[in-house]
């Protein structure tokens, strides 16, 4: 066991059982599942991605790029989850990745044999042949054997919430710096949010020994923050991405304290922080170092060797070689040593400061100046190592190889909305460019490492944050409170007389010593692969090659050898890769220039982004007044345009196609009542109301008195239809506008637009009624009398009521409408009630109906009859068919001014060949005609895009054949011509006849009188 | 999320509103019958790498429309004001 | 140019790679040359590879401001397929399918294209309809189409959501066998490679800043590298066309609006084919490294930020939760934004132009990767001629003044709809 007696923010009296790969251990509260495995000694975690490598725990954080495992089973389960970020939790399982059969023996491993032909980009040059389906072959053997974890196949089981935050400052990062800087704007009045990945808060404090000085501190600040109403506390949440307008998206864990979320408890919550200002107190990651198999387990970061010594106890190794060229890896060297492991440094600067070398001597730590590895030496565990050093080659045995190249600013938040990082030769690291207003940096990521830094920094940054969202309350506050002292004996001190928590790297850039520079060639200094990322499996002769082959900029480099897309994002490794190219390509490495940080900064799951919108959540649909009585008057519903309609009545059959002609036959021999509450109803009200109408319209509307309704078609700019209904006028200013199903809110939208841009003269208000009315249309010949008996109050007589007539009432207290208009051609009626009293209305209907006959229909048969009645929809209304096209160019008459007017006679609209309206009617027996077949002439090759095509069609029970309606080739939509229509998908091809578009009754006598 | 500050609602998250693009092209009056000015009306944009005049509508709120200068690099929102007694 | 093979792959790893040349030179521009093309995506790199392939001019530069690729030929969810509609785009579009089945032995750069097919999914009888009207029309032109039941696609993609309580039920679905993904990258690597091999100069680091004009004519480039003359001068910078358009004099109906893509942690195979949804815009495919990649729609106003925002996210992810319910808990890596040209008809410009000299290719919307080839051949036929190809003859400018526009969805003039 290598958990230790004592150290740790670990809770050793709560035991907490996990399994990993079946195997049953323990950990303990407080502990990652990564510190819980090596406490059990599991060395190996998984396979790497090409090679299948075995691979170990690398880091202690979000930057892990080798230790991923598939958490949980069933719909739970979740690959591809870095063991350092997993809170251990009681019964977890956990799984490693990609290996077959075993971790231990994985065939794949076998990968390792070719990969001098598995180069980067090996595959951009070969899988070519031999025929150009190839490649389909050889993909599937590829796509088997990329990809890390497998997915579940089921519904995810749990759910997550969404939740909108607000602040004056939002502080990311709750380490020293982030912790300051809550503190300062939180003092000075401001509503605070610091966020923290970490279930813990203190960011790197927490790698420090708990019982010293930094553990005090940290116990001291959150004390206080806790005090403090104004001030939100979030851990176990990562900000994940910054988007415009000071918004972060962040990420909140809830399953802390068992593995799956409690009954009705959200798994994760999506949390939209708006914030006045922001400081990013994100830290920064340890770079790693390359040396031939530098991949083995028992290599990680210095840093996660002492973090898991310090917070969880865990001495990673016995026997432990520190590799570093910078002074912050002796922090790590000391603490193994003092907890007893036997340490040696390797340093690969030749003179580290005098001080450094007094400290690691009074720890036992042998120093061996310029000394770099050249390899490490072991398979499933490091077991020894070769050093180069002035004198020749050394070879140390050791199970732990502690490895540090310096520190890089995590400066993947401050780059989301483009601010390009700026490289600082001092540090030679890349640090925030200038950020937008409102917000501001402290701490590590803005290259000041040591611990007093950033607590200073976060203290002024918290101070900035607050004066720029309440200028005048900072003024006036002028804050000053004791930040509590964090003194300079802590850590290891640097010969900067600075308090080391991260001391300063070497000034130097040097290129000699072991650094992430490399110089062409000499990157790798032993044989064995030497990898730059560990996840991707890019090796620093990957780099070489794709220099040789041209590929330098730095975006090229990364896709070429998909160098930093894992899903660690190359926290690790992009530094290196850049500072490889730059000493490649013989620039300096701001010249070579950084990749785009893009969110999310760890992944997130589709689930926690889609939050609660999902099932009928997500788009909810819309019922009408009526939709209870069609639901228990067993209508099948189908959803058009987000409404549940009813599609047909079961009541006339079970299956559409029967229903749907006996619902229209009954319409035809006596009487149907339909739903029609989903049309758009705007009121249009004002002196200049009419005046508006006839601009929107491409008829006209002055005129149309009072008390009757008019048919009215609306262009777009361009000239292209955009909608039709019906408008009635109500009041000498106030009109009823109805629009279609699916236009109503853009034709909303678009009156409103019209009014507020371009004509803010006209003395018009258009509102919105479509959900206060409920809407029914009673069509049929016996319609009147079902009218009548329904409403024995009103006269709905032919005088009282004609075609195009409006009769208002009341009904049930509220107002109604009734405005004799027919799509069908039918006699019919559309009844307007209020909407909360539209169920019963509608029963009212069908009550006084029954004894003429009158049954309900749905939308089949309403498209259908508009059809036998040559109606235009929106099969027809496309969105790229014309006045003319649809043969409505009679309509606009002589009146100009409306919307559309000028480039609805465009050139091509009036081409010969161009598609418009015609009636279309089936002439084969015991055939049908079908929607979407493509128009021939009967002895054109059957090739192309034809004359025109099938819109719409219905049986017609009146005229016992096939009609529809169709868009042919003008020169060609000569009545009485015969055209084969062609459905390739069937396999159909049937004669129609051109014919008029109106099938019935063409002179409207049915509907008249 | 871009927050628009609505004269009428204060800041909203732009998802609230409908977006109706060029604000700077003038429409030409109802009964202009010249067909250049309206080809340029409705096709022809300047598309600026910077500052844009935009119309967009707050459709969940007070349902005015608004004329937004916005930075289409950096999406600044530069000023928000009513359509409605603004100069074109 | 040294060839790409097995063998090549074998003699380079038995020898530490050292054999690999260079993929294309870093040349320095020289002073004139026959055709500059502006923009090193894809479109750029094809068009400058057909006119050495097709037509023997060999005196090229493909003049680029960033590195090659870094535009939208690099940022897309790499789908190709040719299921258009309507006459203009449908020919155009399957030439361009047929050369991406030849595409990595024409340029011996193995691009991945993948034919794995593409399924549309239907929600309603309505839509079933108008997607066999689609696959009747493609059918009619010689392309692969097919419209699936339910049951057929259930077959096919048993990862959608069936259940009863599903939020959009599967109706059916549009399938084309033949549509599939490619590797975007290499696309134009591949062609910047070919075309390198036949003595095109490409030029990257290299922008173009203003044109030189002879009288009313362009007869050359100003960059940020010096002048450079031209015999013709090609714009392919879809995405900031307007903004070198307005350099040239040229007034187009072009905006710049941003799509977004996603990519997911890598999986073993899920999905197998290139899957979209009919009830809202959203679409995904697995690649061969195992990310899902997936889009959905427009962010909504104009924008040159190569970057999206979070609402958008959000849509997208709900409309992939409610498609694809087990996809909830993998994690998205990463997401990123391209910047569109965006036409009032969603159709590409392409063309000669008002301007002698000076040729545009153009608002490619989001549907300019699949184009890639058949764009790079039509343009350089266009260019080495002076007049359209005939499969662009539809793609001209001044169809918004006639009225020809070819707009497939039919929403009209409002790009940031379309």
């Amino acid at each position: 066991m290598r958990r230790l007696n004592k150290l740790g923010r670990i809770d050793r009296s709560q035991p907490i059982a996990f399994t990993f790969d079946g195997k049953t251990m323990t950990g303990f509260r407080g502990d990652s599942l990564a510190s819980a495995m090596l406490a059990n000694d599991v060395t190996i975690v998984g396979r790497s991605f090409k090679y299948h490598r075995p691979r170990g725990i690398y880091s202690a954080g979000p930057e892990e790029p080798n230790a991923l495992v598939t958490i949980g089973t069933g719909g739970r389960r979740e690959p591809n989850l870095p063991a350092t970020t997993v809170e251990l939790a009681d019964g977890l399982v956990a799984e490693s990745q990609n290996r077959w059969p075993s971790l231990k023996f994985d065939v794949q491993s076998i990968n390792s044999w070719f990969s001098p032909f598995l180069a980067a980009g090996f595959y951009y040059k070969t899988f070519m042949g031999p025929t150009r389906r190839s490649w389909m072959f050889y993909e599937h053997f590829i796509r088997k054997a990329a990809g890390l974890g497998r997915a579940g196949q089921e519904p995810d089981p749990d759910r997550y919430e969404v939740r909108h935050l607000f602040a004056d400052v939002a502080v990311v990062g709750a380490g020293p710096a982030g912790l300051a800087a809550a503190l300062a704007a939180a003092e000075a009045g401001a509503k605070v949010v610091l966020v923290e990945q970490d279930f813990l808060a203190g960011g790197y404090l927490l790698s420090e020994p708990s019982a010293g000085q930094a553990g005090a501190w940290l116990a001291g600040m959150l004390a206080r923050l806790a005090d403090m109403p104004n001030v939100s506390l979030m851990t176990r949440t990562i900000a994940f991405g910054a988007y415009d307008g000071n918004v972060l998206g962040l990420l909140e864990r809830h399953n802390s304290s068992s593995v799956d979320p409690r009954q009705g408890e959200a798994r994760q919550t999506l949390g939209l922080l708006r914030a006045k200002s922001i400081v990013y107190c994100t830290g920064s990651i340890e770079r790693p170092l390359t040396f031939a198999n530098n991949d083995r387990p028992g290599i990680m970061l210095a840093s996660a060797a002492r973090t898991y010594l310090n917070r969880y106890g865990v001495l990673a190794g016995k026997r432990v070689l520190v590799a570093a060229d910078n002074d912050s890896a002796y922090s790590a060297a000391i603490d193994l040593a003092a907890a007893g492991a036997q340490v040696t440094i390797a340093d690969s600067r030749a003179q580290p400061g005098p001080q450094l070398l007094e400290q690691a001597r009074r720890g036992g730590i042998a120093v061996r100046a310029t000394s770099m590895i050249a390899k490490a030496i072991g398979g499933h565990n490091v077991r020894a190592v070769v050093l180069i050093e002035p004198r020749g080659k050394t070879t140390l045995e050791c199970d732990l190889i502690g490895v540090s190249g310096g520190w890089s600013p995590t400066v993947h938040l401050t780059s989301h909305l483009g601010i390009k990082p700026v490289y600082r030769e001092d540090i030679r690291a890349f640090v925030p460019g200038k950020l937008g207003a409102g917000q501001f940096v402290a701490g590590a990521v803005t290259g000041s490492f040591t611990t007093e830094a950033a607590v200073d920094d976060g203290h002024r940054a918290g101070n900035e944050a607050f004066a720029f969202c309440d200028a005048a309350r900072s003024s006036q506050a002028q804050v000053k409170f004791d930040l509590p002292k964090i003194n300079a004996k802590l850590g290891v001190i640097g010969d900067d007389g600075n308090s080391g928590l991260r001391p300063k790297p070497p000034l130097s850039p040097a290129f000699s010593t072991q650094t992430n520079e490399g110089v062409g060639g000499k990157m790798n200094l032993a044989k064995g692969k030497a990898f730059v990322d560990l996840q991707m499996d890019v090796t620093v002769s990957d780099i070489a090659l794709a220099h040789q082959e041209g590929y330098q900029s730095v975006e090229h480099l990364k896709r070429y050898t998909t160098l930093g897309m894992g899903t660690d994002q190359g926290k690790t490794s992009n530094f290196y890769a850049l500072s490889a190219m730059a000493g490649l390509r013989g620039m300096a490495i701001p010249d070579v220039g950084t990749t785009t940080f893009r969110p999310p900064f760890t992944p997130v799951a589709v689930g926690a982004l889609a939050g609660l919108s999902h099932g009928h959540h997500y788009k909810p649909f819309r019922r009408t007044p009526m939709h209870d009585w069609h639901v228990s008057n067993d209508a099948e519903m189908l959803e058009t345009g987000l409404w549940m309609r009813p599609w047909f009545y079961h009541a006339s059959s079970r299956d559409v196609n029967e229903a749907y002609v006996a619902e229209m036959r009954n319409v035809r021999e006596a009487a149907g009542l339909m739903d029609i509450s989903t049309l758009g109803k705007i009121a249009v009200q004002g002196p200049d109301a009419a005046e508006f109408l006839d601009r929107v319209y491409v008829n006209g509307f002055a005129k149309l008195p009072v008390g009757r309704a008019r048919y009215g078609v609306m262009l777009r700019d361009d000239g292209i239809v955009f909608d039709d209904g019906t408008t009635t006028r109500v009041g000498d200013q106030h009109f009823f506008m109805t629009t279609s199903t699916a236009r109503a809110a853009d034709v909303m939208s678009r009156l409103e637009f019209l009014l507020d841009t371009a004509w803010p003269d006209l003395r018009v208000s258009v509102s919105s009624v479509s959900d206060e009315w409920a809407a029914m249309s009673v069509a049929g010949p016996k319609s009147r009398d079902i009218l009548a008996a329904a409403f024995p109050d009103l006269d709905v007589s032919n005088d009282a009521l004609p075609h195009m007539g409006l009769l208002e009432g009341r009904y049930r207290d509220r107002p109604l409408r009734i405005i004799r208009l027919s799509f069908s051609g039918e006699r019919a009626y559309e009844i307007y009630a209020g909407a909360s009293v539209g169920k019963e209305a509608w029963c009212r209907l069908i009550d006084a109906g029954t004894p003429f006959g009158l049954k309900p229909y749905g939308i089949e048969a309403l498209g259908a009859l508009r059809v036998e009645k040559g109606h235009v929809a929106g099969p027809e209304i496309d969105g790229r068919t014309t006045l003319d096209d649809l043969g409505l160019r009679r309509m606009a008459g002589k009146s100009s001014g409306f919307v559309g007017e000028v480039l609805g006679r465009r050139q091509a609209f009036s081409d010969p060949e161009r598609p418009r309206l015609v009636g279309l009617r089936c002439v084969e027996d015991g055939r049908r005609l079908r929607g979407g077949a493509i128009l021939f002439r009967p002895n054109e090759p059957v090739q192309g895009h034809g004359l025109g095509r099938i819109t719409s069609t219905t049986y017609s029970p009146t005229l016992d054949a096939w009609v529809g309606l169709g868009l042919l080739a003008t020169s060609a939509a000569q009545e009485g011509a015969e055209f084969i229509a062609h459905y390739p998908l069937k396999g159909e091809a049937v004669r129609a006849r051109v014919v008029s578009p109106t099938f019935l009754d063409p002179k409207g006598d049915w509907f008249h009188g | 999320m871009l927050q628009i500050k609505c004269p009428c609602c204060g800041p909203r998250d732009h998802d609230e509103f409908r977006y109706a693009g060029d604000a700077s092209v003038g429409r030409p009056a109802h009964t202009d019958a010249d067909f250049e000015r309206w080809y340029r009306y409705v096709f022809v944009r300047e598309n600026p790498a910077g500052a844009h005049r935009e119309y967009w509508q707050h459709v969940m709120g007070c349902r005015q429309w608004l004329i937004v200068e916005r930075n289409t690099v950096n999406h600044t929102i530069l000023s928000v004001n009513f359509s409605r007694g603004t100069p074109a | 140019m040294y060839g790409y093979s097995v063998f090549s792959i074998l003699r380079n790893g038995l020898s530490g790679q050292k054999h690999w040349p260079l993929a294309w030179r870093a040349p320095s521009p020289k002073s004139n040359y026959d055709v500059v093309i502006v923009g090193g995506g894809g479109h750029g790199l094809a068009t400058a590879f057909y006119l050495a392939e097709n037509h023997g001019i060999r005196n090229i530069a493909v003049v680029e401001k960033g590195y090659i690729g870094g535009g939208n030929v690099g940022r897309n969810t790499t789908i190709v397929r040719s299921n258009y509609l309507l006459d203009g785009n449908t020919h155009f579009y399957e030439f361009s399918l047929k050369l991406w089945e030849n595409l990595s032995r024409t340029l011996n750069y193995n691009v991945m294209f993948s034919q794995r097919g593409q399924l549309v999914a239907a929600h309603s009888p309505d839509q079933l309809d108008g997607f066999s009207h689609r696959a009747n029309v493609m059918r009619l032109n010689g392309i692969d189409a097919e419209v699936l039941d339910r049951d057929e696609v259930r077959r096919m993609a048993p990862y959608f959501d069936y259940s009863e309580t599903a939020r959009f039920p599967i109706y059916g679905a549009h399938w084309q066998s033949r549509a599939g993904t490619a590797r975007h990258d290499a696309v134009a690597w591949g062609y910047a490679r070919a075309a390198d091999a036949h003595g095109v100069d490409i030029i990257q680091n290299c922008e173009v800043t203003g044109f030189i004009r002879q009288g009313e004519r362009i007869v050359g480039v100003e960059t940020t590298r010096g002048k450079i003359g031209a015999g013709r001068v090609g714009l392919a910078v879809a995405g900031h066309t307007s903004t070198l358009g307005r350099k040239a004099g040229l007034e187009l109906p072009i905006e710049s609006h941003i799509l977004q893509a996603f990519v997911t942690e890598p999986i073993k195979p899920l999905v197998h084919q290139t899957v979209a949804y009919g009830a809202d815009h959203f679409y995904v495919s697995q690649s061969d490294k195992g990310g899902l990649v997936f889009g959905g729609a427009l962010d909504g106003y104009n924008s040159y930020a190569q970057r999206g925002n979070l609402g958008i996210v959000r849509d997208v992810a709900e409309a992939a939760v409610a498609l694809m319910p087990c996809i909830s808990r993998l994690r998205i890596l990463r997401h990123w934004g391209g910047v569109m040209d965006m036409t009032p008809d969603a159709s590409p410009i392409m063309c000669p132009t008002p301007i002698d000299g000076l040729y545009l290719n153009g608002g490619w919307c989001y549907g300019g990767f699949k184009a890639t080839p058949a764009s790079g051949w039509c343009f350089a036929h266009t260019l080495a001629t002076g007049a359209p190809h005939p499969l662009i003859a539809a793609y001209g400018l001044d169809r918004f003044r006639t009225g020809r526009t070819i707009d497939e969805a039919g929403i009209g003039p409002f790009a940031w709809l379309q």
